[in-house]
């Protein structure tokens, strides 16, 4: 008897190890490809990229070490860099504000609407589905100053249009536009998020004697905080990557794009004012292949990202629902 | 919850009162505020349909009349439907644009749905951790890493086609992870638990418990990872762009205007083409489709 009961106890004791064990390897089984993918498509290159940066390399030849000249030469002579930085700089500093503020206030007007809701809320966000590249085409033809449909209607109420696209003055703009355009998924996040303020509250602030714009700025501004942060941090990621909409708008509005060419032909069309900085990264590394001074660029823009990730991360824990417990 | 039913309704209008001497001022009032309010949704409506209108006005029309004043097609020319077919290998580049996002998508389906749910459902030691490292390659540039990642692929021979873009998602995609967990992390434990006391793995905790109450959920990551490899500019730029054979459709048409001159009518036929299975599967999945956009929002 007392025989079994050691054996017992014992075998209580190895079971949960051995469960533990097993329920370990399945963990591990479950977050393998994943594990894998983040080390090969994640961490490696971004050490490697450290490593290219200080290197000389063209894909034919391996990297050659020379220390810091690649980033002597990209603070002290790239020709494009300074422009390419400044017109990233600009759509971070007026296309991400207002894009979000265009989706604040739609999403606003959203809210309280009470009848068709669906289909004006279909209708707002409907652009934001549209691909990329085929939003930026029809931009451009829409916008084009000879006989484009915005022109046409400018002229009728007696207004000489811009030449949009074509001016290196009016070309972010008219991005900005797009920007607004497509800002659907953003309108959708803050009009959840709006829906989502307690009506206990607005009544409350109502008791107390507060006016329409007191109810916007105590209530409704409090309640929707963490998710406006989170839409200006997340525009700006995309800002300092903002690549395809002032590529294409570049290849399209110059109309001389050619098969094969990618986007080195028309850089920054007009007048370098699309230039952007992921851009000129994507032309020394893919177009010129100076694949270590176009490292030492994407180390530039990690250190830049890290930044704000850094800053995004701190606010992110705090809704979270583990930064919640 | 009694002193709010009790209290409310005697204060709200007693207040109401208060501050706005007639209930008719305030009716006109709160008429003026709706009217206002609708002329600017309206205004506003129209401004955001346009374009669409106008794109498509313009798809019917001749090349020559895209270059007029007009906006209506005179006549109808249906067929910039079938002639944009015939003067790109249209039909090519949508079947690379399937072949993409499809593979794409259920690759990062196999790969990502077991990660996501360790990450939700099972406490193991380093899983906050993990998920920090998934949130900075969520958000970190593809460009940061781009290079490196080139140079892999090159040396397998395999730029120039499209499984650079591909192939990744059957080792997770670090968005769609973030997005899985957060799904999976609104079904209670409990029901993790109580199939794990019925004597389940975990295996079978997901496959038996968990995919079938987070369905809405996965159908929302895999919609947003057909919609991102359906509209990838960038990843087509960087590896197809030298072989048209391999293009999708999307990169195709960032190139088809320079190619055939001002062909407007033709254009826009094509912006169309490229727009409307996207929009089809966004009508079909509406409602999966908007709740996942709240939740990578709210939760973070």
């Amino acid at each position: 008897m007392t025989s079994t009961a050691i054996r017992e106890g014992r075998a209580a004791r190895v079971r949960p190890s051995r469960a533990r064990t097993k329920r370990k390897l399945v963990t591990l089984a479950l977050l393998t490809p994943a594990l894998l993918g983040l080390v090969i498509f994640f961490v490696y290159p971004l050490i490697a990229s450290v490593y290219y940066s200080f290197t000389r390399f063209d894909l034919v030849s391996s990297p050659q070490w020379i220390g810091l000249r690649n980033y002597q030469y990209l603070f002290t002579q790239d020709p494009n860099v300074w422009q390419a930085t400044l017109n990233t700089l600009w759509f971070v500093v007026i296309w991400v504000p207002v894009k979000v503020a265009f989706a604040l206030l739609i999403a606003g007007l959203l809210a309280r609407a009470k009848r068709a809701s669906g289909f004006w809320r279909t209708l707002f966000y409907l652009p934001a589905l549209v691909p990329p590249v085929a939003s930026v085409v029809a931009f451009v033809f829409l916008f084009n100053p000879g006989t484009g449909p915005v022109n046409q209607v400018l002229k009728f109420f007696g207004i000489q249009g811009p030449l949009w696209f074509n001016d290196p003055a009016w070309s972010k703009p008219s991005l900005v536009l797009l920007g607004v355009w497509v800002m659907g998924d953003i309108m959708i996040i803050f009009l959840a998020a709006l829906l989502d303020v307690s009506k206990e509250q607005y009544e409350a602030a109502s008791l107390d004697g507060a006016n329409g714009l007191q109810k916007v700025r105590y209530v409704t501004m409090p309640s929707i905080a963490p998710v406006l942060l989170f839409s200006v941090v997340t525009g700006v990621i995309a800002a300092i990557q903002y690549f395809t909409e002032a590529a294409v708008a570049s290849g399209v509005a110059s109309g001389k794009a050619v098969i094969g060419e990618g986007i080195s032909n028309n850089l920054g069309y007009p007048d370098g004012s699309l230039l952007t900085y992921t851009q000129w990264l994507y032309v020394r590394g893919f177009g010129t292949y100076q694949l270590g001074y176009a490292s030492a660029l994407a180390v530039l823009l990690f250190v830049v990202a890290a930044v704000i990730l850094i800053l995004l991360l701190r606010r992110f824990k705090a809704f979270t629902p583990e930064g919640a417990q | 919850m009694t002193s709010a039913t009790l209290t409310k309704p005697p204060a709200a209008p007693a207040k109401r009162q208060g501050r706005i001497p007639t209930p008719r001022s305030l009716r006109s009032r709160r008429v003026l505020a709706w009217i206002a309010e609708h002329i600017v949704l309206v205004a506003l409506g129209i401004l955001f349909a346009a374009p669409i209108v106008f794109v498509f006005l313009t798809s019917l029309m001749s090349s020559e009349q895209t270059l007029t004043a007009s906006i209506w097609p005179q006549p109808f020319q249906w067929d910039n439907y079938v002639k944009v077919f015939t003067t790109v290998p249209l039909l090519q580049w949508f079947g690379n644009s399937a072949l993409y996002a499809i593979l794409a998508t259920v690759f990062m389906l196999v790969s990502s749905v077991p990660a996501a749910y360790a990450l939700a459902k099972i406490k193991f030691r380093g899983s906050g951790a993990l998920f920090t490292v998934i949130i900075i390659a969520m958000l970190l540039p593809p460009q940061v890493t781009a290079i490196p990642i080139y140079v892999m692929w090159s040396q397998l021979n395999l730029t120039g086609t499209l499984w650079p873009l591909i192939l990744p998602n059957l080792l997770g995609d670090a968005f769609s992870i973030f997005l899985l967990r957060q799904f999976f992390l609104t079904i209670p434990s409990e029901y993790a638990d109580a199939a794990r006391i019925d004597g389940n793995g975990e295996f079978g905790v997901l496959w038996r418990v968990v995919l079938p109450m987070a369905k809405p959920g996965i159908a929302a990551t895999a919609i947003f990872m057909f919609f991102n490899s359906w509209n990838d500019y960038y990843g087509p730029l960087l590896y197809t762009s030298e072989n048209p054979a391999a293009w999708p459709v999307a990169y195709g048409l960032a190139s088809f205007r320079g190619v055939h001159g001002t062909d407007w009518g033709l254009t826009m036929a094509m912006t169309m083409l490229v727009t409307i299975p996207v929009v089809l599967i966004f009508f079909f999945a509406q409602r999966v489709f908007v709740e996942g956009i709240t939740l990578t929002g709210v939760k973070g």
